[in-house]
């Protein structure tokens, strides 16, 4: 079965056939990473036609309803089917290299994350073209939501229904591979800051995702087969949904931002030639900040009316988090400080990401107090707010990290120039787009509204806000010219471009399909930067050469989220007739029934034999 | 370790379902996983507990629930969780007759309780005009105990499943990690019943 080199020399068939099929962490991880970038595209796009409503007062660009179904589908792709997904990828890509693994504890179930996450993304777009696509925002507020007419909402639900359990798939998968199988002497302490960040963050979806499940099966409870959760006329109470929607959505922030803060962690340190400052506290802080995000969910809720002694608590509770986030920015502040610093791309977003996340932490704790949150909420001052730490914070990351670690991932590395021109025309761009709408939202511009009308101190600062939009859109358009060329190009580097410290770099880029030939003894922090100082050119093997055992590719995970995908239009479409139960049975009948062929078919994977190794090495 | 090794081995461990990396990895994720799982039937709680007193001017949970036949529901599923131990008991000991005997009994119980929340649901939805979309109370009731039974429904067909797929082979260290994990969901399975009981039944009727 160890078919080694034949890699190489694939028709464009046998290629795809490769990519439904396959389980390696490093092949899902180019497919997070395209999946994600198409609906990062997407999603902006959908940013900038909202920006053009909103380029001038009274503007007719797109219809009200129109408008809704942009802002729905704009925050919920972005959030769930951009940014997630990206944060996977990058994930997917080093965290088994980081820790000196040869894939991921559950391959399987990793393939079978990223096609439900697909699957739901498919879902939830779908309704674009019956009628309608989710018009109740990202946050999907009864009764607004379980009364929107049409199935926009539907695809809503079910589209996150799916890709969420393809999300705490991916979760659990991430922690075990973190707790059982580091190399030896990866101990806890020596872990990359990335992947402790990847750690917590796995974490958090471990325990925010299913209020999420809960609640939208409640929605999907009462949209489609009558139930009354959140209807006030037969008892129920849509406050429900709230509470439900921030105990994942606040962590879920966190989710994002958190492996943005790994990522800048390994820059900083990486381009500064220094190891991290205060490390420990880093690893702390993170913790912390996770524990911690599990603790504010209300503060979205402050005009709710949960009365003064909830809002207090929630706020407090929420201004504590600024303490910990304050201590990561010192700690990058201080690897900075008397490092040999080289600006290149990676470097400049991790540059920018400082200001600007700490501007976002200052607008937050000014809306975490609750009482001048009642003039803040729902204005766009809250739009500037969590922009300026979701782009600032996670979106600059992701770019960051794609910039970082493309020669791992693709084994060239883009273009520089290009790199910082994508930069300053999306800093810029950013700057330009949102710095302002604190302002507009101080002077009472209400968020999610389709127009505003002339004279009322609004024109001026939208105007900036739509031109800013559009800097950010071709900063986008920069980086994909920039990958085009790089791949035209192809000019191979070596699997140590950057002169790094982590494991990821020990090993060629991109790296083989069984990473590691021996796994590497670890023997400090930074382990590749260990042996580097003490002369030598990579790992010292902690193991001597034998056997590698690989887990067999399977079609299974594709078969399995397409069946949900197919059940999702039964689920939806019976409440107008039931006779589409029977595709709801069918669906629920190839998934269910891969399940048990899943179960029942032994499965042990193959062995690549040192023979071959030995032989490759030769060549 | 070879594939040899691990479905037929010469020598079987006293743990067998943790003796494989593999078996290790399900273990651990299989804790995580009843971690997510816990979160989701506090969330069912949480939201049962809102709406227990909504019903709209229908049915309470006083004039419906009943305690006789919860009380054998409860004593079913109980003793399952108990036989279920002793399966893996047996496990240990590679006593292999011995536990699919005992899965055995389990899954009988598990069906027994199944039947008993059939009927009982039945008796509301026809007897007392009683569903999902009589009241807020309603909706709550039926989603939280009726997302424990579709664990039960579950968590049976998976035990069946390993029963059946192995019954001729026997235990290998490949299929030991699969029963210990049927057994520990069924676990989980029994002490949600547990706080059902206790928040549904019992406070529904005092
Ligand atoms: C110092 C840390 C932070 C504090 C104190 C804070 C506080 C708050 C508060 C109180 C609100 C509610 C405002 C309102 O609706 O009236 C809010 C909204 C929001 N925050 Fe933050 N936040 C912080 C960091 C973050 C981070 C790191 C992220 C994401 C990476 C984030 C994302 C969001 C989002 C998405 C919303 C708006 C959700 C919506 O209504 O659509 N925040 N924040
Ligand atoms: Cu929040």
């Amino acid at each position: 079965m160890s078919t080694m080199v034949a890699t190489n020399k694939k028709g464009l068939g046998a290629t795809l056939w490769d990519y439904l099929t396959t389980v390696d962490h490093k092949k899902i991880a180019i497919m997070y990473l395209i999946a994600g970038g198409f609906f990062f595209i997407i999603g902006g796009l959908e940013a900038l036609a909202i920006r053009w409503q909103l380029v001038q007062p009274m503007n007719d660009f797109v219809s009200s309803g129109f408008y809704n179904e942009l802002i729905t589908m704009h925050g919920t792709t972005m959030i769930f089917l951009a940014a997630m997904p990206l944060i996977f990828a990058f994930m997917n890509a080093v965290v088994p290299l980081q820790i000196g693994a040869r894939d991921v504890a559950f391959p399987f179930l990793n393939s079978l994350g990223f096609w439900l996450f697909l699957f739901g993304g498919i879902m939830l777009n779908v309704g674009w073209f019956t009628g309608g696509a989710a018009d109740a925002g990202w946050t999907a507020y009864a009764p607004l939501s379980t009364t929107s007419i049409g199935e926009g909402v539907d695809y809503y639900v079910l589209g996150l229904q799916i890709s969420g359990a393809g999300t705490l798939i991916g979760g659990i998968n991430f922690l075990v591979t973190i707790v059982n199988m580091r190399a030896p002497g990866m101990t806890y302490m020596r872990m990359p800051l990335f992947t402790w960040t990847a750690f917590v963050a796995s974490a958090l979806i471990l325990f925010a995702f299913p209020a999420l499940t809960v609640g939208l099966f409640l929605m999907m409870f009462d949209r489609l087969f009558g139930a009354g959760f959140f209807d006030p006329a037969m008892g129920g109470n849509s406050v429900i949904w709230q509470h439900l929607f921030w105990i994942f959505g606040h962590p879920e922030v966190y989710i994002l931002a958190l492996p943005g803060f790994g990522i800048f962690s390994e820059i900083i340190s990486t381009f500064s030639k220094k190891r991290l400052f205060g490390y420990t506290a880093m690893v702390f802080a993170t913790v912390l900040i996770g524990f911690l995000g599990f603790m504010v969910w209300a503060h979205h809720m402050f005009t709710v009316g949960m009365g003064p002694a909830a809002n207090s608590i929630f706020a407090v509770a929420t201004m504590a988090i600024a303490v910990p986030t304050g201590i990561k920015i010192f700690n990058w502040l201080f690897t900075l400080w008397g490092g040999s610093i080289q600006i290149n791309t990676p470097m400049l977003w991790a540059l920018g990401f400082i200001p600007t996340f700490t501007l976002g932490g200052m607008t937050g704790v000014m809306v975490a107090a609750a009482s001048a949150d009642f003039q803040y909420h729902d204005t766009y001052f809250v739009v500037a707010h969590f922009h300026y730490v979701i782009v600032g914070g996670v979106v600059f990351a992701l770019f960051a990290g794609t910039h970082y670690w493309w020669p791992k991932m693709f084994g060239t590395v883009l273009d520089d120039k290009l790199g910082k021109l994508t930069f300053w025309l999306f800093f810029i761009g950013f700057h330009l787009t949102f710095f302002i709408q604190h302002f507009l939202g101080l002077m009472g511009m209400p968020r999610r509204y389709w127009v505003y009308m002339e004279n009322q101190g609004l024109d001026l600062g939208n105007m900036i806000s739509t031109i800013g939009a559009f800097l950010m859109g071709l900063g986008t358009i920069v980086l994909l010219i920039n990958i085009i060329k790089t791949s035209v190009k192809n000019e191979k580097v070596s699997g140590d471009p950057w002169d790094a410290r982590t494991l990821e770099w020990a090993i060629p880029s991109p790296p083989p399909f069984y990473n590691f030939k021996q796994l590497p003894l670890v023997r400090g922090l930074d382990p590749l930067w260990v042996e580097k100082t003490e002369g030598r050119k990579g790992m010292t093997p902690a193991e001597p050469l034998t056997d590698i055992h690989m887990p067999n590719n399977s079609f299974l995970p594709f078969v399995m989220s397409l069946g949900l995908f197919i059940a999702g239009f039964g689920f939806i479409y019976q409440k107008h007739d039931l006779s589409w139960l029977i595709v709801l049975f069918i669906g629920m009948g190839i998934t269910l029934g891969c399940m048990l062929v899943r179960s029942v078919k032994d499965d042990l994977g193959y062995h690549v034999h040192k023979e071959d190794l030995k032989k490759e090495a030769e060549e | 370790m070879s594939e040899q090794d691990i479905l037929n081995p010469k020598h079987m461990p006293h743990d067998p379902e943790k003796a494989t990396l593999e078996g290790k990895n399900k273990f651990m994720g299989f804790w995580f996983f009843l971690g997510g799982e816990t979160v989701l039937f506090a969330s069912l709680f949480g939201t049962y507990l809102a709406l227990n007193d909504s019903t709209n001017g229908g049915s309470s949970s006083e004039e419906l629930f009943g305690l006789e036949l919860v009380f054998i529901m409860t004593m079913l599923l109980l003793t399952s969780s108990l036989t279920s131990v002793y399966a893996m008991y047996h496990m240990k000991n590679h006593a292999f007759k011995k536990m699919q005997i005992w899965l055995g009994i389990t899954v009988a119980l598990g069906l027994g309780f199944l039947g008993c929340e059939i009927y009982e649901f039945y008796h509301y939805i026809h007897g007392e005009h009683f569903t999902m979309r009589s009241s807020a109370f309603g909706s709550a009731f039926y989603t939280l105990v009726g997302f424990h039974g579709g664990h039960v429904v579950f968590g049976l067909l998976w035990i069946i499943a390993l029963m059946i797929r192995n019954a001729r082979r026997g235990l290998n260290l490949y299929n030991a990690p699969k029963f210990y994990l049927a057994s520990l969901y069924w676990h989980f399975i029994d002490v949600v019943w547990v706080f059902i009981f206790t928040v549904v039944y019992l406070m529904g009727v005092l």
